[in-house]
């Protein structure tokens, strides 16, 4: 079965740029917050950029936020787009999705722990996943001054000033604080190692 | 462990890559996509492109070529260029830069600063900063650096600044050194490592580079997060894989080469 891929319309401003990394894994990707296309896909993915706050009041617009718990594909929020899978953000004094347990809070920074944490940094695996095969200790591409901590779903970890959840994991429910689409081979794979779900 | 950046500063005018020597007397060195995806395969960490013509000719970017190195592109890129208002930005950012940089905007209203950190988060924010000594000895601002006819120097002392576009919500400091850009005799230290002390975001440091040791000094020496350099990437003088290598082995950690 070929993979039907859908961007959740979420607003964020890297849309575009997470289409154009299915684009060249050669995945048509369209963004849609129409109920039908949803649930004729095979994955799902919701994308984000930006402040939480803003993300959920698109979401609550778009009728995305009663959509988003009944979902049964694999689904896959990127950034922002998985923080607001939690239940809370610190950031605006956000109420989020809650599909995943836990709130997303500010990075406290630290010694050389300058927030927003951004750059180039190594995955940490913690329990061996399909969506991590072949990304042991890979680098990503990190932007965000806010994250979750490690908990039970914490598939993969990253640190800067402490650890954080960087892969998380719940059932057919997943996210990825870094940017997969901006993470050049590392991240193209782990789309792929997405797509391989079922 | 965050690794340290190394980004390739590709200088845009009339739609192709140029450089210049202390900002003036500009050189074609290639097309934007072509020069690009060079980089990425290199190794880069990440891509700067500065419209230098546009904040002086009071226009914005063109978003035509963000789009098609969005595309072609996968690693993190970031647009500056006479980006005035959330409007502006959001076009740009939704033509897939993951960045934008603000500078001569910022400095004739640094509301805009705020205004695009509350639209977008402060992670999308940068603020461009071009700096100078003066005789006093006081490092100021300068405003309109892309065109030498129209750059003014600024009363802002460059260490205020610094710390007002924090407040403000910028997420990372890109400091021009003018005095050391082009130069290549080494990244200005002295000024980067006062910046440093009051600047608790991301710093990229910018003008200067000339060899490999210049990198480690200023990883080493003035602690920034990234160092930005254009002409001796350009010159294929200092490919990037014999750059990282070189870091690597000063113990400087840098991304592997793919």
């Amino acid at each position: 079965m070929t993979a039907k891929v859908v961007l959740l319309d979420s607003g964020g401003a890297n849309l575009g740029s997470v289409q154009a990394a299915f684009a060249r894994l050669g995945v048509e990707a369209p963004v849609t917050a129409n109920v039908a296309a949803i649930r004729a896909a095979t994955h799902v993915v919701l994308p984000g950029v930006g402040a939480a706050a803003v993300t959920m009041a698109r979401l609550h617009e778009n009728g995305l936020n009663l959509i988003l718990p009944t979902l049964a594909q694999p689904l896959l929020g990127i950034c922002v787009g998985m923080q607001v899978m939690y239940e809370y953000s610190e950031e605006g004094d956000t109420c989020c999705l809650g599909l995943l347990p836990g709130n997303i809070r500010r990075l406290p920074g630290g010694e050389g722990a300058r927030v927003p944490h951004m750059g180039w940094n190594r995955l940490r695996p913690i329990t061996s996943h399909p969506l991590l095969n072949g990304l042991d200790d890979a680098w990503m591409y990190f932007v965000h001054g806010y994250a979750a901590s490690v908990g039970g779903q914490t598939l993969a970890s990253c640190e800067h000033g402490e650890p954080f959840t960087a892969v998380v994991g719940s059932g057919r429910r997943f996210g990825v604080q870094f940017h997969p689409e901006r993470s050049g081979a590392a991240g193209a794979h782990l789309l792929k190692n997405f797509l391989a779900l079922r | 462990m965050l690794s340290r950046r190394i980004i390739p500063c590709l200088d845009v005018r009339d739609g192709q890559v140029v450089k210049g020597v202390g900002f003036r007397d500009h050189v074609v060195i290639g097309g934007i996509v072509e020069l690009a995806l060079r980089y990425r395969d290199e190794g880069a960490d990440e891509l700067v492109f500065y419209d230098i013509t546009a904040s002086p000719e009071g226009r914005s970017v063109d978003r035509a070529w963000v789009q098609s190195i969005s595309d072609q592109i996968d690693i993190p890129f970031c647009v500056a260029g006479g980006i005035r208002s959330v409007v502006e930005a959001r076009s740009v950012l939704n033509a897939g830069a993951d960045k934008i940089s603000v500078n001569s905007p910022a400095l004739e209203r640094p509301a805009l600063i705020a205004e695009l950190a509350e639209a977008f988060g402060e992670q999308c924010v940068v603020v461009g900063i071009d700096s100078l000594r003066d005789a006093d000895g006081e490092w100021r601002v300068r405003q309109y650096t892309g065109d030498p006819g129209k750059t003014r120097s600024l009363a802002c002392r460059t260490l205020d600044w610094v710390e007002e576009v924090q407040a403000l919500g910028a997420g990372e400091i890109v400091l021009n050194c003018m005095a050391a850009d082009g130069v290549r005799s080494g990244y200005d230290i002295e000024q980067l490592l006062a910046v440093r002390k009051v600047c608790r975001v991301p710093l990229v440091a910018s003008g200067g580079a000339g060899k490999r040791e210049h990198f480690a000094e200023v990883f080493r020496n003035a602690d920034v997060d990234a160092a930005l350099a254009a002409s001796i990437f350009h010159s294929g003088e200092l490919p990037i894989p014999v750059l990282k290598n070189y870091l690597r082995e000063q113990a400087i950690e840098v991304r592997d080469v793919a």
